[in-house]
């Protein structure tokens, strides 16, 4: 039999139909679904008269919109609390559950999919959302999809599909200290751009990829999406397996050993090729943080801003605009920047790990005068572990603000956002232009160096404020 | 493929506007605070809000109006899913847009929105650039069918496009009816393997 890789694998066991000339059908067996992007598509099965197909493998959250304030306040915004009441309007006319904010179980629907077993190795997972890659961690295809596809899919649960290229990323030896999952990520996006990996679906390798535990692996599959990758996956392992096991939504007993066995069957095989190969050394890598305007403009925190002058010719004119909006001086040192804003969350990097990590730099620090630090987590599950650890605690005494979770200022749709000209440190995953509130500027890291800034009140290399002891 | 569920597309000519600018992301074709409606409709006043503040913005000057194609340069519609998008620009009143490369996904939700996207290399790119600049008058031709584009009155180039895609486009159908179509297969897919 020829070699295949891991996505090969999950892509034949779903193609339902391949005529000439035509997509693939491919079926979905996870539609993840939010207020944001389904209720056009829900508006149109009411204009076709349909119902949602398979209301059993489709779960809806609220997230985007919603306020990190206490949640006895009210949606004060209009149109997002009638975003909110079409959402439950439509779960409730098409029996789709739904974790509304009342919900134990609500969160970021990338942080909840996993949380609650839902996603699993070998499934097609889709949302209305570009970062549904990163269920891709647990060795599915999951990818992002528009609006009118969301519609294809509640109708049918499938979905044409042209079949994408393949992107083998290994990442080979021991992270150095400091650094984490979104600095491998962002020194990838880095040097790939933020078109590179179009057209393709990535998988991460190697044994840097290996040795991460499942949280980082999400990070670094949800930002896949950056570099313009249609998916990014890991095969799942142990990690995996452990990971999931027992969650509400995973297999129990004789059928849970049945996954397994099954699962571990999906790795990519030897022998098997890809239609493009990229490798990092992460021994080289440091903490990195971006200058500009997309996540492919990347540093270390050690480094200088980029000057277009000795820039190379192709990438000037985007550097001189992006330095433009971010009024950061050519050539100058990234560390020593002023910051205004510390942004801890997003469905990249609001998860115990980033939470503890965040932590380990703010306990018994305070946040920097004139600096206001938000601490978002990405579930009502991650943030009730949070407080039991005592990490609400540590962030409010160092003054930081401790919210309920969301987006929030990751995409700045719920009140949570930048002021014009407010420089921010954010564990989210992108710095367009006004990403975080109209004239916000933001620089991306990981919470490490997030949290290092929050202290410093400028932009820091966190290894200098961690532990001995810490990796 | 029957009923048409919009307007056809099959030729196009008109004036055009120039942004050029690589990697345009969806965050600055529609801003975030403007996903809070539960419609597709009403968005063109909304494109590329944050960059229309700006004195002199391509779209908002007066040789801007009646153009019916964006021409933009590598990358264009990075970053979100949002469909936003392409309802934002064809809310303004864009048929197609011409482009060195697209992002996957806007490339697909363009297409089901009767959003024509236009590979162009980077000699015919610059062309159309440089006869923009000279001409604001300047016409561009697309066909569709023929798979050809060009300035009016210069060589008509050869683009690609997903044979699938182009149908539907030609036709003015979506590909929610060719699925629908295609549920006894689905449904088999389900028996045999869950």
């Amino acid at each position: 039999m020829t070699p295949t890789t891991l996505f090969e694998k999950i892509w034949r066991d779903h193609v339902v139909r391949q005529d000439e000339g035509a997509p693939a059908v491919l079926y979905v067996d996870l539609h993840l679904v939010h207020e944001v992007t389904s209720p056009q598509a829900f508006a149109g099965l009411h204009a076709r008269g349909l119902r949602v197909r398979r209301p059993d493998r489709t779960f809806a959250t609220m997230d985007h919109s919603t306020p990190t304030l206490p949640r006895h306040l009210a949606v004060v915004d209009p149109q997002a609390q009638a975003q909110l009441r079409t959402l439950e309007q439509n779960c409730a006319e098409f029996g789709v559950p739904l974790y509304s904010l009342e919900a134990a179980e609500q969160g970021i629907v990338h942080v909840i999919g996993p949380e609650l077993g839902l996603t699993q190795p070998g499934l097609t997972v889709v949302c209305g959302d570009s970062h549904t890659s990163t269920h891709g961690a647990f060795g599915a295809l999951a990818f992002g999809i528009g609006t009118s596809e969301v519609e294809h899919v509640l109708a049918t649960q499938a979905l044409l599909q042209h079949r994408p290229k393949t992107m083998q990323v290994r990442v080979d030896g021991a992270l150095p200290r400091g650094v984490r999952a979104k600095d491998v990520v962002l020194a990838f996006i880095a040097r790939v751009g933020v078109g590179g990996a179009t057209g393709h679906v990535i998988e991460y390798r190697g044994s840097t990829i290996d040795a991460l535990g499942m949280e980082e692996r999400m990070t670094i599959c949800n930002m896949s999406i950056e570099a313009g990758a249609r998916a990014g996956m890991i095969a799942p392992d142990d990690t995996t397996f452990r990971w999931l096991e027992g969650r509400a939504h995973a297999p129990r007993g004789d059928a849970w050993r049945a996954a397994v066995e099954r699962w571990r069957a999906l790795r990519t095989d030897d022998g098997a090729t890809y239609d493009a190969t990229v490798t990092l050394d992460a021994t080289a890598l440091a903490p990195m943080i971006t200058y500009g305007t997309n996540p492919g403009m990347g540093i270390p925190v050690t480094a200088n801003v980029p000057a277009p002058a000795t820039a190379p010719a192709a990438d000037r004119a985007a550097i001189a605009k992006a330095l433009d909006y971010m009024q950061l001086a050519p050539g100058a040192p990234i560390a020593g920047q002023r910051v205004d804003v510390v942004f801890i969350g997003s469905c990249t990097n609001s998860r115990m790990s980033d939470l503890r990590d965040a932590a380990s730099i703010l306990r018994g620090r305070k946040v920097a005068t004139g600096v206001r630090a938000l601490v978002v987590p990405g579930s009502k599950a991650i943030k009730r572990q949070a407080e039991a650890e005592g990490l609400d605690a540590v962030f409010r005494e160092a003054g930081a603000e401790w919210r309920e979770a969301g987006c929030s200022m990751c995409i700045a749709m719920n009140g949570d956002q930048l002021r014009p000209g407010e420089y921010a440190v954010s564990t989210s995953n992108r710095n367009f232009e006004g990403r975080q509130g109209r004239g916000g500027r933001t620089m991306l890291a990981s919470p490490l160096t997030a949290a290092a800034a929050a202290v410093a009140g400028h932009v820091v290399d966190p290894r200098t404020m961690m532990e001995k002891s810490v990796a | 493929m029957s009923t048409p569920e919009r307007e056809p597309f099959t030729t196009l000519t008109a004036t055009y506007v120039v942004l050029p600018v690589d990697d345009v992301d969806t965050d600055q074709i529609i801003p975030a605070r403007f996903l809070k409606t539960t419609d597709k409709q009403g968005l063109g006043a909304s494109l590329f809000a944050d960059w229309r503040e700006r004195p002199d913005f391509p779209l908002d000057r007066p040789d801007a109006a009646g153009a019916r194609v964006l021409l933009a340069g590598a990358n264009f519609g990075c970053g979100s899913s949002r469909e936003h998008a392409p309802w934002a620009l064809v809310g303004w009143g864009l048929r197609a847009i011409v482009a060195l490369s697209f992002a996957d996904i806007f490339r697909q939700n363009a297409l089901k929105n009767g959003l024509l996207p236009v590979a162009v290399d980077a000699a015919l790119h610059r062309q159309l650039v440089e006869a923009r600049l000279a001409d604001p008058s300047a016409r561009i031709h697309v066909d569709l069918p023929g798979q050809t584009v060009g300035l009016v009155g210069g060589p008509r180039v050869a683009f690609d496009i997903d044979p699938f895609a182009k149908e539907c486009l030609v036709h003015g159908v979506d590909e929610l009816g060719y699925l629908l179509a295609r549920l006894p297969d689905i449904e088999r897919h389900e028996h045999a393997a869950h």
